[in-house]
């Protein structure tokens, strides 16, 4: 494994190992001393060409935990606004000696190019509505951790899947993972080519979220991506929350064990209601929290060996 | 190949039955081994009070847990047990495939102001040991900190020495000691080969 551009890269043993070893990292989030020496002297930039909260922080502290150097840099204050080209830029910080690039992208396959450039280990941290492997792994530990072994738990997407990464690299995770998987939408906003994708892989589409809810072990929201949208998708906002969010009353509609998983940042009264997000079965800040659980396994499997593990 | 690397040639997890080559202790002698060690350690420590047993996995955790169970016989008090992964300290993690790390159990009280008595099965390079105390570091501060090991064969790169050795085994760097438990595999014995 020298990159993570796509989870369709991983086989189902190479994520058993992640999650395997994002366990042992957890541990050291409990610790007085924060610290592991696994990293000492690897660099790491987490290069942002897009806006990010947890994504970013996370990668940031795992890789400062393992005692790697990080760096920040972001689209503006970058000579990326004086115009310079993707590709003169990621060549320029490869020129310093870099072992590893995290890139966030509004480009799909903006990282995976990166990755032909240069010698360095990329990570995908988001690369336009293609994939966000990160967050599904540690979405998938998060479930992991609530409803022991995912295979055969049924777990329902629901959301703005057209402009989803997030459901792309969670879709191929769970289903590696052997997870039964729903994908609930308006059919605006399901992907156009999920129907003969759903017929080939095994996996369910539905519009009716009430009908989906209770034969689900969980049911994870997506962000409605307002920045991502030019036309009508749905009439109004007001619409879509009482048609596909996930309201005080569906809460009712699932099973006791079931639970609720938001990749964050949340619409709170759009997709997911405060009584869902701050319920006691939501794992959204569990999802956070483990992020740099995940995270730190990824660069511990990418940067700490000689590289031939794959 | 290092020594170091040559450890890693026994296969870090999974159970694994008689290796072949000349056992060099038996099942039964390393119970009477354990049982002494118990009885040393008790006796170097004063009593049972403090004491922490922390194996170095794989087969350190289960001898960890084989010693609380000789002390607590001895003295009629359970000791806590756990074990201390090292996988993230090791100095050779740029020359191999990264493994997964083993799960660190470490015990409710902690180990600050404790007396931790590190346990593994084969004392050789000594850079494992090395790791663990780096790692220990990270977890707090001891009181003091010993090593018990079962089998010690010498060859040390460090200035590291046991406190309590089930056997002093002189090998050649050639050859390889094997360790088979019954917790982790399908055989127990202490074979050269």
């Amino acid at each position: 494994m020298k990159h993570l551009l796509s989870i369709a890269d991983l086989s189902a043993e190479e994520i058993t190992r992640i999650l395997d070893t994002a366990v042992s990292m957890h541990e050291v989030q409990d610790r007085q001393v924060k610290k592991l020496p696994t990293l000492r002297g690897r660099t790491i930039i987490n290069f942002f060409f897009e806006d990010s909260t947890r994504t970013r922080a996370s990668f940031e502290i795992a890789g400062k935990w393992m005692s790697a150097d990080t760096i920040n840099l972001t689209g503006k204050g970058t000579s990326v606004s004086k115009g310079e080209s993707l590709r003169d830029t990621v060549m320029t910080i490869d020129a310093m000696g870099v072992d590893m690039m995290v890139i966030r992208h509004p480009a799909s396959g903006a990282p995976a190019q990166v990755a032909d450039w240069t010698d360095c280990a990329i990570v995908n941290a988001g690369d336009g509505t293609h994939e966000h492997p990160s967050q599904a792994l540690l979405d998938a530990y998060t479930l992991r951790r609530a409803l022991g072994d995912l295979r055969g738990r049924h777990v329902a997407i629901v959301g703005d899947l057209t402009h989803s990464r997030v459901l792309r690299s969670n879709l191929l995770c769970l289903r590696a993972l052997g997870a039964q998987v729903t994908l609930v939408a308006p059919p605006t906003l399901m992907p156009s080519g999920a129907g003969p994708w759903a017929a080939a892989d095994g996996f369910e589409l539905s519009y009716d979220l009430d009908a989906v809810l209770p034969t689900v072990d969980a049911v994870m929201m997506l962000r409605v991506q307002r920045e991502r949208m030019s036309g009508g998708y749905f009439p109004t906002a007001r619409e879509y929350a009482v048609t596909y969010g996930l309201t005080a009353r569906r809460l009712g509609l699932l099973q006791d064990h079931a639970v609720i998983a938001h990749p964050g940042p949340m619409n709170r009264g759009l997709e997911i209601s405060a009584d869902a997000a701050d319920a006691a079965r939501s794992l959204v800040l569990d999802q956070v929290s483990a992020g740099v659980a995940v995270r730190m396994s990824i660069l511990y499997h990418l940067l700490a060996g000689e590289g031939d593990a794959a | 190949m290092s020594p170091a690397r040559e450890r890693e040639a026994a296969p870090p997890t999974g159970a694994a039955g008689p290796p072949g080559g000349r056992e060099v202790l038996t099942g039964e002698e390393i119970r009477r081994a354990l049982k002494r060690v118990a009885h040393e350690i008790l006796e170097g420590n004063k009593g049972a009070d403090d004491l922490v047993l922390l194996g170095i996995p794989t087969r350190g955790v289960p001898l960890a847990d084989r010693l609380a169970a000789a002390v607590a016989a001895v003295e009629g008090t359970a000791v806590p047990t756990g074990s201390l992964d090292i996988t993230m300290y090791r100095d050779d993690l740029r020359s191999q495939p990264t493994r997964a790390p083993e799960p660190m159990k470490v015990p409710a009280g902690g180990v600050d102001g404790k007396v931790v008595v590190l346990v593994d099965d084969v004392l050789y390079s000594g850079r494992t040991v090395r790791a663990a105390l780096d790692s220990l570091a990270d977890l707090g501060r001891p009181a003091a900190v010993r090593l018990a090991v079962l089998v010690d064969r010498g060859h040390r790169e460090l200035p590291i020495r046991a406190d309590y050795v089930g056997k002093n085994l002189p090998t050649s760097r050639s050859e390889r000691v094997m360790v088979r438990l019954h917790e982790a595999d399908d055989a127990e014995g202490v074979w050269i080969a």
